[in-house]
């Protein structure tokens, strides 16, 4: 009777969470794969197989090349750009004090600081989106370009000009995503002894070096989350090209992304075939960066 | 003053200037929109550094009822706020069976959640249109909340049972034993226990859910009465270019971003230290 009861009660609490779950998100990602292999355009009611052509075609597709290309510049400026900046703020804030009394401290208005870098992290992207069109304006009356027509300067086209548009895009993302990792690291540098510190400083070492030789190596797992996170947060940026330069219509393919392809291909084009497979794509894309990252990185832990 | 090593001054100054730097970075362009929603025209096509003229407020009105900011803005509380009370609901049940009850299954069903973290939505959008679609609830507010719920399960399971596990076995043993039902030890026991895991999961989703774009976009296309404030956003500023009411589009915008800087500022130990735990788990 009792064990009856309990798988009464086991069953009752996972019925409805594992309905909603199986129907919205696991089912639409299972018919995503098999409707990688038709060529189905959303409408009709018959669905045909063409087996693995969709990904033939992505090979010979410049618009899906392009995108893996940005993809490409993405993963490599976004992560360490980021987590730099990010280390580098966190470390001023923390311990950029200098030794005092009972062990390092951060620096002045550390509070004031940490609140204000997270902000942007709070904010809708589709709304920052919307704030840096008149931030990036390319006529004069852009907020950068007034700034720098005060200094002589010619306006420029920050989204328009396809060397220059992805970058203003990454520089978004950067300024957006700093303040998590921010509040990432000091947690990580919170959690470092104070003696360890206190010791080198006794020892003569200065900051710069008590950065590279104490921080930075404890840091190394907490490193490594952010690492993971901003690689797989390069492979999205959705709502921000969408909304930064999908209606200017994405300079020479400057700033074309899988996502946004994808969701073009699915709704505009009525490709839902054809998108579901460049869906796979991203999945393993993603999957592979992740692993790859996390066997890369594995070494012994350090001891605390 | 053997405790201290001479502070090099050069350094502690850079350090301030870096730190004040990016601050700016930050409050500049907010401070900016802020204050363009006071401009008229004129004054935002001219010198960007100026402030405005007069205080106008008229810009506020257009962008509360012409541009219907009102209307996504109660649009997007009643969605997140059933999203965000159902996720937790059946985010919280599911965790708390899987996190201390044994059974056969368990670890599948535990796993079978904790895969959806590792998929991108976008592979999901074409089918997920269509499925929605099927149940009749396309453009409709009660199929979004349904989604953001089923979307947002996987981390808050994952999550949860974390936290359910590190609780302690015997107050919910005492209670049994004393004849409560386990759903009544459930939402009395076990609940109130799990109150810090829980708010800091609360203001992970309200957060996620209140800044969603992506699928709003795709299952509240038709209807742009029940749009949300992200997309009503994005939409008012590709209109704003055609109508030329700037001043209105920066109206909008202030009112989206006001709400959630109050709340963050409330919040701010909160949800800073909820992100940042939920992230290293």
């Amino acid at each position: 009777m009792e064990r009856l009861r309990k798988y009464g009660f086991v069953a009752g609490f996972l019925v409805v969470p594992l309905a909603l779950y199986s129907v919205f998100v696991i089912s639409p990602y299972v018919q995503a794969f098999q409707l990688s292999l038709t060529s189905w355009n959303g409408y009709s009611s018959i669905v045909r197989y063409v087996g693995l052509d969709n990904f033939g075609r992505l090979f010979d597709d410049e618009v899906f090349w392009q995108a893996l290309r940005n993809h490409g510049i993405m993963l490599l400026v976004l992560p360490i750009a980021t987590i730099v900046i990010a280390l580098f703020l966190s470390f001023l804030l923390n311990l950029g004090g200098g030794t005092r009394g009972a062990g390092m401290s951060g620096v002045w208005g550390s509070k004031f600081y940490r609140v204000v870098f997270f902000f942007p992290q709070v904010l809708a992207v589709a709304v920052v989106g919307v704030l840096f069109q008149a931030v990036y304006r390319p006529d004069a009356d852009g907020v950068i370009n007034g700034v720098l027509a005060r200094f002589g300067a010619e306006p420029v086209g920050w989204l328009t000009e396809p060397g220059l548009a992805l970058w203003s895009i990454i520089a978004v993302m950067i300024w957006q995503g700093v303040g998590f990792y921010v509040v990432l690291f000091s947690a990580g540098m919170a959690a470092i002894p104070k003696d360890y510190f206190e010791a080198a400083a006794l020892d003569g070492a200065g900051r710069v070096r008590l950065f590279f030789s104490i921080t930075l190596p404890l840091l190394r797992d907490t490193i490594q989350v952010g690492w993971i996170y901003l690689g797989i947060a390069a492979f999205d940026g959705f709502a921000l090209v969408q909304v930064l330069a999908g209606d200017k219509g994405e300079p020479d393919g400057a700033t074309t992304i899988l996502p946004v392809t994808i969701y073009k291909t699915a709704f505009a084009y009525n490709k839902v075939g054809y998108a579901s497979a460049m869906g796979v794509a991203l999945f393993f894309l993603t999957v592979t960066f992740a692993v790859l990252t996390l066997r890369t990185t594995r070494r012994e832990r350090v001891e605390l | 003053m053997a405790r201290n090593r001479p502070r090099p001054g050069v350094l502690n100054g850079l350090s301030h200037v870096a730190l004040a730097v990016w601050a700016l970075l930050i409050i500049l362009p907010l401070l900016w929109t802020f204050l363009a929603s006071f401009k008229n025209n004129t004054e935002i096509f001219g010198d960007p550094l100026q402030l405005p003229g007069a205080l106008r407020l008229d810009s506020w009105g257009r962008a509360w009822d012409k541009a219907h900011i009102g209307q996504y803005m109660l649009n997007t509380v009643v969605v997140v706020f059933f999203g965000t009370a159902g996720t937790m609901l059946f985010g919280s049940m599911a965790a708390y069976v899987l996190a201390r009850y044994t059974f056969v299954g368990n670890k599948l069903i535990y796993y079978y959640f904790v895969a959806g973290l590792a998929f991108p939505v976008f592979l999901a959008l074409g089918p997920l249109f269509f499925v929605v679609k099927q149940f009749g609830l396309l453009n409709s507010h009660v199929g979004l909340v349904l989604v953001y719920i089923a979307y947002s399960l996987p981390f808050t399971v994952f999550f949860l049972a974390a936290f359910f596990r590190t609780l302690p076995q015997t107050v919910a043993e005492a209670a049994m034993i004393d004849g409560a039902s386990h759903t009544r030890t459930f939402f009395q026991i076990m609940v109130p226990m799990a109150r810090p895991g829980l708010i800091s999961i609360t203001i992970f989703n309200v957060l996620g859910q209140w800044n969603q774009y992506l699928l709003p976009l795709v299952l509240l296309a038709g209807d742009p009465d029940k749009w949300v404030l992200t997309q009503g956003i994005a939409k008012i500023s590709t209109l704003a270019g055609y109508e030329a009411d700037w001043p209105g589009l920066f109206a909008a915008l202030s009112m989206t971003i006001l709400p959630v800087m109050v709340v963050y500022i409330i919040f701010q130990r909160q949800i800073q230290s909820g992100l940042g735990s939920g992230a290293l788990k």
